[in-house]
């Protein structure tokens, strides 16, 4: 008996469970990735109905109709409208929700006009009770031309109903429901006798979408049936009407709704969490809540992560046979990694919160409160959830842009969010503040450290929020700009549907980034390591022939510090810092801070590394003597090299330069263009020298 | 009386009467913002802007106040 495989497409609006169906009938038999050429989100899973049909499940993007009006829409009116697609469904199953049903069921009699096999799902069925929600089956399935699965995912029922009406696919009804033809039988007669081959819908949908699908056949429906655009709005606005029409006869009589019985939460919910003043402040209780856990909780597991994997380097440094291979793998790949994995704590924190707040319906809250406020930049509301997740890192930031309809807003976003203050500025200002602020308390309490980080923390946003309204004021994009947040009910997470969520964005944060990281910190050690002429090979005799001249006697550790710090001196990175000093002097640089500032172009947090390495401090010292020698340091006329000029000059050089080539990657994956990112970049480091420049000037 | 959603207050409720079409995009109108369905507006966020409405019984959107204004309602006496 051969092994039938089908392939199932789930259609839903936003916020009807439609994902938790998705688990519930795959586990973690899961792939994620991108549609070819754009960055939408393509989730497929696998589930086996049955002992000889295994389906593909694909999971698409919320969409609320077939009329498309974002990138995520698009994804899904494409892949309905192409029979030759090789993931076009055997059968659609539509989710909706039992609370919205009206409304979701819009999707359903379009999906149906697509005349393929149609399933409908009635999710969070275990609501009806509490919600004083019953219904006719037997009337809305002979209506709707249809089989019904009542499915909840949090009780956990229907899905075993939902695989058996998936197995019997074919006996589905492939009937549209209603004819929407007759809202002008004119003009769809003369369509139907142009192209008596196509589905009507189908051509419909072709003639009213803007998007990029099918262009030929588009071509040539457009030069014999064009309207004005106005006389095309008036008829989708006529075909909504009689959808909804149809719509509210069937549950006129399939749906009774006992009001009497409804207990009203989400009002009650909402006056408080939308309120003017209370609002506010719970809002700002949740994101302290979140950076206590970003910047404290995952400091313990981060410390741990970092120690493993100093030890990890050492132990393969001293049990592999010494040589270039192993020289690699300890100084190059291992510490490369880490610098990847340490990152892990903060990132499942931070999309535990969002995919919390996404999945409770508190996000749009958020969104509604903050739009107002964030328009005056040229913002959006939804550019909230960016610029909070930007204090982690700007890379899984700057995707979350992605569900802001107004593409200006959606772009501004993304070139400001890289100033806000991220986690890997964190041990850069940490080591600078630490040799330039003096330790001391103000009036007892208020340490003047403290109070420099949440300066620099304050700047970057600031700078945010400024650069975002001066792009407002300069670009010229003509964008018609629209607002539309559907405010779901309040629901309590589902504890799977998280874990599942937090996974897959670690994951995908992992691989995606981390591919990059790890190229680059090969890179670094390779011109670390290595050196163009014989003062580099000879480091060793050339430092102990030195050390002698001057009868100095110095122990071995400290021999074997002077000999990597002069290797350095003469590899190929240490050639490139001596060679850009004279472009970083005037900030207050010399050699080696600026070849800190090159290698951690990479990441902003290998600074620390490569100064560390730089003042040769073997593995085994702790943190301070960095810090001591970097104090002591001086340039050849005695000056201090970090002073407090110099040191105020890098810390604002940090908060503002673009020193992240992953961000860049994901900015021009995002926008699909090379201009944005170098555009970015040119700004966010030119500024940034400037500033650098002008207060190292002034407080030299 | 006639007026447009943007001039409503908290606990309001009318009934669309028309809305312009050349200003709204359709993405509303499939949401429910049609003409003869109910209008409630549940909250107002601070400076007028935007406003939180249930439309059509159901339907809970937030919207901002200059596409609240191409929204006819005739408003229900209390």
């Amino acid at each position: 008996m051969s092994i039938q495989n089908i392939t199932v497409a789930l259609i839903g609006n936003p916020n009807t469970g439609k994902t938790s169906v998705f688990n519930q009938l795959t586990g973690l038999k899961q792939q994620v990735g991108n549609y070819p050429g754009i960055t939408v989100e393509k989730k497929l899973g696998f589930c086996k109905l049955s002992q000889n049909i295994k389906a593909n499940i694909l999971d698409l993007p919320g969409t609320y109709s077939l009329n498309a009006s974002s990138i995520d829409e698009n994804v899904v009116i494409e892949l309905m409208l192409n029979k030759k697609d090789k993931l076009f469904p055997d059968v659609a199953v539509v989710i909706t929700d039992i609370e919205n049903l009206k409304r979701n069921l819009l999707l359903f009699t379009q999906i149906k006009d697509l005349e393929i096999p149609t399933i409908l799902v009635i999710n969070m069925a275990d609501r009806m009770k509490p919600k004083g929600i019953s219904i006719d089956i037997p009337y809305l399935e002979e209506q709707l031309k249809t089989k019904i699965v009542l499915v909840s995912t949090r009780k956990g029922f229907g899905i075993d109903e939902l695989k058996k009406q998936i197995v019997d696919y074919k006996n589905l009804s492939t009937e549209p429901c209603l004819n929407a033809s007759s809202i002008d039988e004119d003009y769809f007669n003369k369509l139907r006798k142009a192209f008596p081959n196509q589905l009507l819908y189908k051509l419909w949908l072709v003639i009213t979408q803007d998007v990029n699908f099918l262009n030929l056949e588009r071509n040539e429906i457009r030069s014999s049936f064009t309207k004005s655009h106005s006389d095309l709005k008036r008829l989708q606005q006529k075909e909504t009407i009689k959808r909804y029409q149809f719509i509210n006869d069937t549950l006129k009589i399939g749906q009774t709704i006992d009001t009497a019985n409804a207990t009203d939460l989400r009002s009650k919910l909402d006056k408080i969490l939308t309120h003017k003043i209370f609002g506010y402040i719970i809002f700002f209780g949740i994101l302290l809540l979140i950076f206590q856990s970003i910047f404290d909780w995952s400091s313990v597991p981060m410390e741990f992560i970092d120690t493993t994997f100093a030890n990890l380097a050492n132990y393969t440094k001293t049990h592999l046979p010494a040589g270039e291979f192993t020289n690699l793998i300890s100084e190059g790949i291992i510490p490369g990694i880490g610098g990847i994995v340490i990152f892990i704590p903060q990132i499942a924190f931070l999309f535990l919160f969002i995919s919390v707040l996404e999945e409770s319906g508190y996000m749009s809250r958020v969104v509604f409160l903050m739009d107002k406020i964030m328009r005056r930049y040229g913002l959006s509301g939804k550019s909230v959830v960016p610029l909070i997740s930007g204090t982690a890192c700007a890379i899984p930031a700057i995707m979350s842009a992605r569900n802001i309809e107004n593409w200006k807003e959606r772009l501004i976003t993304i070139l400001v969010t890289p100033f806000i203050t991220c986690s890997a500025r964190l041990p850069v200002y940490a080591i600078i503040i630490a040799l330039i602020i003096p330790n001391k308390r103000l009036f007892g309490f208020f340490s003047l450290q403290g109070a420099t980080l949440m300066i620099l923390y304050l700047l970057g946003f600031g700078m945010a929020l400024f650069s975002a309204y001066a792009l407002n004021k300069i670009l010229k994009l003509k964008t018609k700009s629209y607002f539309v947040v559907e405010m779901p009910n309040y629901k309590l997470p589902l504890l799977k549907n998280v874990a599942i969520n937090v996974i897959e964005k670690t994951k995908s944060f992992v691989f995606g980034a981390g591919k990059i990281i790890l190229a680059i910190s090969i890179i670094l050690w390779f011109l670390g390591s290595h050196g163009p002429d014989t003062s580099f090979k000879n480091a060793e005799k050339i430092v102990t022939s030195e050390l002698q001249k001057n009868n100095e006697t110095v122990s071995q550790t400290i021999l074997n510090n002077h000999i990597s710090s002069y290797k350095l001196e003469h590899s190929y990175i240490g050639i490139i810092g001596k060679s850009i000093e004279p472009v970083i002097k005037p900030l207050g640089y010399d050699w080696k801070i600026g070849i800190a500032v090159v290698t951690s172009f990479a990441a902003r947090e290998v600074f620390v590394g490569t100064l560390a390495t730089i003042y040769s401090v073997g593995n085994n010292n702790d943190d301070s003597t960095i810090k001591n020698k970097m104090q002591a340091d001086v340039h050849p006329d005695g000056t201090k090299i970090f002073n407090f000029a110099s040191g105020v000059s890098l810390l604002l050089f940090y908060a503002f330069a673009m020193q992240c080539a992953s961000t860049l990657a994901v900015t021009k994956r995002e926008t699909n263009t090379w201009k944005w990112p170098i555009i970015q970049l040119l700004f966010m480091s030119g500024f940034a020298y400037i500033v650098a420049l002008i207060a190292f000037q002034i407080l030299k | 009386m006639r007026t447009t959603v943007d001039l409503l207050k908290i606990g309001d409720k009318a009934t669309i009467i028309n809305v312009d079409l050349d200003k709204i995009p359709l993405k509303l109108l499939e949401m429910g913002c049609l003409p003869n369905n109910e209008l409630e507006i549940i909250q107002i966020a601070p400076f007028g802007d935007p406003i939180y409405i249930n439309v059509n019984n159901g339907s809970h959107l937030a919207i901002r106040k200059e596409t609240a204004h191409e929204i006819e309602v005739e408003i229900h006496e209390k």
